[in-house]
């Protein structure tokens, strides 16, 4: 079998390097991506101090002085080519949600964006199974996609300056819960009944990426 | 044991750092200045993985509530042990009972206070770090109160080094110049847009953090403004909102970013870096990964000589 080369690996700073793939949101590429980040983590190489995946590209951070970069490069370079998959460990993960109510201002805005009634907002947001395709912005925030086109409402225009912990939102085809109070302008439709980030938990993250991840209406609130 | 009289602005708990946890977009947080905080643990003998005191521009009042051997590294500040002076740079032991004031600030922005044995608090994801933006680490992720009562560990009965050591760097006063490695997004800035971020002189602004330095000056324009796929923030990134106006990226900054990425700080002028305040002027220097290597393992010898 021809692999070819759609991936490019540079320097990011003098203690980062990144392994991308083409930047694009999909899940064969960001399925690489962890499996690439998954191997690299497993393989322990001296000086490699975190591996992160993202979208498209996976991110090893590493202390230049203890850090053999020459085989570190050629480690990505081979498990871009050659993916080992057995040792990504993603699990599925179910999310319990109250929708609408207080912890859900936005809801009936999304209803209106998508033409029809909060209940099938609802129902169109918890019927499928999302990829989580990177963990960022605050410890634990899950992103998630796709989104239903027809529910996918963009961003707001101005940020609230506090969303809760625990909210469930929605920014075009992403959905992401807060795992703590931050500010956000995401639209925001429930309020998860987990903590979707807990250090004294292991792991401490609900979502990881490479998850998948269903929400479950545990109700709809006027 | 150690009672704080009085916090200081900005007094945080930091050891190296909650590496191994950006995957779950934990930040890495740790010291602004990690020279100095290796500095103020190698002096009393600790390993550099040892949890110090970050003292951001005004320092603290604090009583040792048992004998403690301790070294300040980093900003320099008029230090005061039972009332009379001391220096920075250099091993102490102080009595039990002893009071330690941070007076008048001269050159930098941060000090380091470490003691034989680190402060001791519970690892959160195997680092004692405050991390304030996710409530993380140190005592309960924030910063010190009047009042607190710190921990301190088992010394690991290493010497403590004698005398004065040479501090490892110069410490800017007013600003400083640090050098840069091109950043993955360089392409998207408009032309001309990067030889004017390399020879302009910038401002960090007073709404700066631990997260970042907000830089005022001219603004780095965009040819290419078309949002990107979030990715990752190394330590030193200088991204480019739409606004033009460049942040750099310190400790506590967040693990992933969309905005355009031009520059990263190299490693061994991160330091220096992280000993600017509000105020303070910055430019950049462009430079090659060998140099950024060659001056880092410099870096290293140094602080060598002194363990």
């Amino acid at each position: 079998m021809v692999t070819t080369c759609d991936w490019r690996i540079a320097l990011a700073g003098d203690a980062a390097v990144t392994i991308e793939f083409p930047a694009r949101i999909d899940p064969c590429i960001s399925e690489r991506v962890v499996t690439l980040a998954c191997g690299i983590r497993a393989a322990r190489y001296p000086g490699v101090r975190d591996v992160v995946p993202g979208y498209h590209a996976a991110t090893v951070y590493f202390e230049p002085t203890r850090t053999d970069l020459n085989l570190l490069w050629a480690a990505l370079d081979q498990a871009a080519a050659d993916p080992a998959p057995a040792l990504a460990t993603t699990r599925d993960v179910v999310v319990p949600v109250v929708y609408g109510g207080a912890g859900g201002p936005d809801l009936d805005d999304v209803a209106a964006f998508a033409g029809c009634t909060p209940e099938e907002v609802v129902r169109r947001h918890a019927s499928v199974w999302y990829r989580v395709y990177m963990v960022g912005f605050l410890a634990g925030f899950p992103y998630m996609g796709s989104v239903d086109a027809r529910i996918a409402m963009p961003r707001r225009e101005t940020p609230r300056l506090a969303v809760p912990a625990g909210s469930v939102g929605i920014a075009g085809a992403q959905t992401g819960i807060y795992p703590m109070t931050a500010p956000g302008g995401w639209r925001l439709i429930g309020r998860a009944a987990v903590e979707p980030f807990d250090p004294d938990r292991d792991p401490p993250s609900l979502c990881r990426p490479g998850d998948r991840v269903r929400f479950e209406a545990l109700a709809v609130e006027e | 044991m150690i009672h704080i009289e009085a916090p200081g602005l900005l007094t945080t708990i930091q050891d190296r750092g909650r590496w191994g946890s950006q995957d779950l977009g934990v930040p890495v947080a740790g010291p602004m200045d990690e020279v100095s905080h290796r500095f103020a643990n190698l002096l009393v003998g600790n390993p550099p993985d040892r949890a110090a005191l970050e003292i951001t521009l005004v320092g603290p009042s604090l009583a040792f509530l048992a004998e403690t051997t301790f070294a300040v590294t980093g900003a320099c500040f008029e230090l005061q042990l039972d009332a009379s002076a001391i220096s920075m740079g250099r091993v102490y032991r102080a009595a039990r009972g002893s009071r330690l004031v941070f007076g008048r600030r001269g050159a930098g922005a941060r000090a380091y206070l470490a003691v034989a044995g680190g402060i001791d608090v519970p690892p959160v994801l195997g680092s004692r770090s405050t991390d304030l933006a996710s409530g993380l680490g140190g005592l309960g992720g924030r910063p010190i109160r009047a009042g607190d009562r710190l921990v301190v560990g088992r010394a690991s009965g290493a010497p403590p080094s004698a005398g004065a050591a040479p501090v490892p760097f110069a410490l800017p006063d007013g600003g400083a110049r640090v050098r840069v490695l091109p950043g993955p997004e360089r392409d998207r800035t408009a032309p001309g847009a990067l030889e004017l971020f390399t020879s302009a002189k910038f401002t960090i602004g007073t709404d700066s953090n631990r997260m970042g330095y907000r830089l005022n000056g001219p603004a780095v324009e965009l040819a290419d403004a078309t949002p990107l796929l979030s990715g990752p923030t190394p330590v030193g990134t200088v991204q480019v909102p739409p606004s033009g106006q460049p942040i750099l990226l310190m400790a506590d900054r967040q693990t992933t970013g969309g905005y355009v990425r031009i520059a990263t700080v190299i490693s061994a002028d991160l330091s220096v870096a992280g000993q600017l305040g509000p105020g303070d002027w910055i430019a950049f220097t462009p430079c090659e990964h060998r140099e950024a290597v060659a001056a880092l393992i410099g870096l290293e010898q140094q602080l060598r000589r002194i363990a």
